[in-house]
């Protein structure tokens, strides 16, 4: 009788956990399958023209995504000058000046930021910027991403500096040092190297989103001079292409998805191999 | 000898090296801070730009609660005309009527809750698996390889998914998956019902399966973390009392867990209902409530991205905001629960005492 029931624990210990074993490995080998899928898939429709050319009117075989990638870039450059000194100065705030009960506000705050659905960011920055002034514009695309940007930095900056060892600032503050000047001189660079990958990262996460451009940004089909008219960007133009009932547009889709999901996967690859030799992965 | 002389010549070198450096240092420090005695008053601090630094970066710390609450300010200001116009019912009425001015969010938010239940549903075992796998039996090196990878999984833009949803997610569904549920479950007295009607590949199982896959990684890497934050003695002791490996993890170290798992299919959640472009481009974007999963549908982030750049009128806008700050609210709640139900384990809380 026991012997049974012995059986049946036995069973399906081995059953249970194999299931685990089949799970993990199944989730992990999605990322191969969209890999290889886009490997495949892209590869084959990317050439040349595809850096170089404008994209063709409708109708018409061929040309590229030169805009897109060049307004991709844009937008990222203004996110970066809008967010990143926003999260590196309140980051620093954080680590080395705040009390513990406004510290905990700001921290819960960036974190809602951090988790607020991406288009009703695009919802914030339209209000804010392309209503005053009716029309979509570059400068509004680079405001929503750079939102999205500043809740990332703020938590991986202010996680590194708190790795910089406490030793490093007695011994600055005790040759005399103010606070501000260890901070300057000794702490920053002291966690330079884990603050910048955090903000490539970041940079890295909002290369790859749509949504908040959608009706920021809007999207072009030629190229945009300036910061002030619609531009064109790598994921808006995937999603437009993708959606269209042409050939030759969902092979130019695969052709930018494989470009798109190779620089965020190497920029994460690359970020995430030196931090793990840092041995600090918490946080980012 | 000799060489013992040159060493001992490179030491006496390096000391008044060190020495020279840190006199270089000690003067400029002089200089920038005179030798005063003394407590480090607030003056003193002032003087010496501690102030002036703190109140700066104060500042910008304070420019993301000024983001934030503008946030939520714009959204309520900016939704008044149809809050004022449908108040209460337009959660209730499932019209979306852009040339009459009527509007009703109720197949919006009906297709957000469906498509994110479904995601869950799939997601939810599928990562306590994966989680319990990495942390309870996977050797430590291989654990953190796959958790590295699962991390690039979750850095994978969402379009990229919508893509693939469309090419390779939607006939699947078309051709595979829906006859196969058709005509197993669809026999099935109640739950048949939700796998009836015609099959275009896409609908609200697409939307619900692309949102898994996408949602799945979330799920893994934050029960890792909580799992791998259990006691090493709790395993012990279940094992010493003859529970077998399976018992152990499910009956002891996974309720011990239990607030940091549920805090992180809040995360997933969050994120399934937010999520925009994967969904819009596979729920079929149709305004309607429909009991069969193969059912064309529409959500909340997929009708604000399909319209809001093409609504006219300033009530079609309205609301199409005010299903923004709709949005913003469900994310908003879950994600704080989500933060307290993390933070709360990793404390140590978690157990049932």
């Amino acid at each position: 009788m026991s012997n049974v029931r012995l059986v049946w624990r036995k069973s399906l210990n081995v059953v249970m956990l194999t299931l685990t074993g089949v799970a993990a490995f199944g989730v992990v080998s999605i990322l191969f399958l969209i890999l290889g899928y886009l490997i495949w898939n892209g590869g084959r429709s990317l050439n040349w023209d595809f850096f170089t050319q404008l994209p063709k009117p409708v109708g018409e075989t061929g040309g590229g995504m030169a805009n897109a990638i060049v307004g991709s870039l844009k937008l990222l450059f203004l996110a970066a000058i809008m967010g990143l000194p926003i999260g590196l100065m309140a980051g620093v705030y954080l680590a080395e000046f705040s009390g513990k009960a406004l510290s905990f506000v700001v921290r819960y705050t960036a974190d809602l930021l951090n988790g607020v659905p991406s288009i009703v960011i695009g919802i914030f920055a339209y209000t804010l910027v392309v209503l005053p002034v009716k029309h979509f514009s570059a400068l509004a695309g680079g405001v929503a991403l750079g939102m999205m940007v500043i809740p990332i930095t703020v938590r991986s900056t202010e996680e590194f500096l708190r790795a910089v060892p406490g030793s490093l600032r007695e011994g600055a503050m005790a040759l005399g040092a103010s606070k501000w000047r260890t901070i300057a001189t000794v702490v920053l660079p002291a966690a330079s190297g884990g603050i910048i990958t955090g903000m490539l990262l970041a940079l890295a996460r909002v290369a790859g989103e749509t949504a908040p451009l959608l009706f920021t940004a809007f999207g072009n089909r030629f190229w945009s001079p300036g910061w002030n008219q619609p531009i064109a960007s790598l994921p808006r133009m995937i999603y437009d292409y993708a959606i269209a009932p042409y050939d030759d547009w969902h092979r130019q889709a695969w052709a930018a998805g494989l470009v798109l999901l190779g620089l965020v996967l190497l920029a994460n690859v690359g970020c995430r191999l030196v931090l793990n030799r840092r041995g600090m992965t918490r946080g980012v | 000898m000799p060489s013992f002389r040159s060493r001992s010549r490179i030491k006496r070198k390096r000391q008044s090296l060190r020495f020279n450096s840190v006199s270089t240092t000690a003067t400029t420090i002089d200089r920038a801070a005179p030798p005063e005695a003394g407590p480090r008053t607030f003056i003193r601090r002032l003087r010496d730009g501690d102030e002036v630094a703190h109140v700066i970066t104060l500042v910008f710390a304070g420019v993301i609660l000024l983001i934030t609450s503008l946030l939520v300010y714009e959204l309520w200001v900016n939704s008044h005309l149809s809050r004022a116009k449908f108040g209460l019912l337009f959660f209730w009425t499932s019209v979306w009527d852009p040339i009459f001015n009527n509007f009703g969010a109720a197949p919006f938010i009906y297709g957000t809750l469906v498509t994110s239940a479904i995601s869950l549903i799939i997601a939810v075992p599928l990562g306590l698996a994966a989680a319990i796998y990495l942390a309870e039996l996977a050797p430590r090196k291989l654990s953190d390889g796959i958790a590295f990878l699962i991390d690039l999984l979750a850095a994978v833009p969402s379009v990229i998914y919508g893509l693939l949803g469309i090419f390779v997610v939607v006939p699947l569904v078309r051709t595979v998956l829906g006859p196969a549920l058709k005509s197993t479950v669809g026999h099935v007295p109640i739950v048949g019902k939700l796998f009836t009607g015609p099959n275009y590949g896409v609908g609200f199982l697409t939307a619900g399966i692309v949102l898994a896959i996408m949602v799945v990684p979330f799920i893994i890497s934050v029960s890792r973390e909580v799992l791998l934050t259990v006691p090493r003695d709790q395993r012990e002791a279940a094992l010493a009392m003859g529970a077998t490996r399976w018992e152990a993890t499910w009956q002891v170290v996974v309720p011990w867990a239990r607030t940091g798992v549920m805090g992180s299919i809040f995360l997933a959640l969050a994120r399934a209902l937010g999520e925009t472009m994967a969904v819009t481009m596979v729920i079929g974007n149709d305004p309607k409530i429909s009991a069969s999963l193969f059912a064309p549908g529409y959500s909340i982030a997929a009708v604000i991205a399909n319209e809001f750049s093409e609504a006219t009128g300033d009530l079609y806008l309205s609301a199409l905001i005010e299903l923004g700050l709709v949005l913003f609210l469900m994310t908003f709640i879950l994600n704080g629960l989500a933060r307290l139900l993390i933070v709360a384990t990793e404390r140590g809380g978690g157990h049932p005492s």
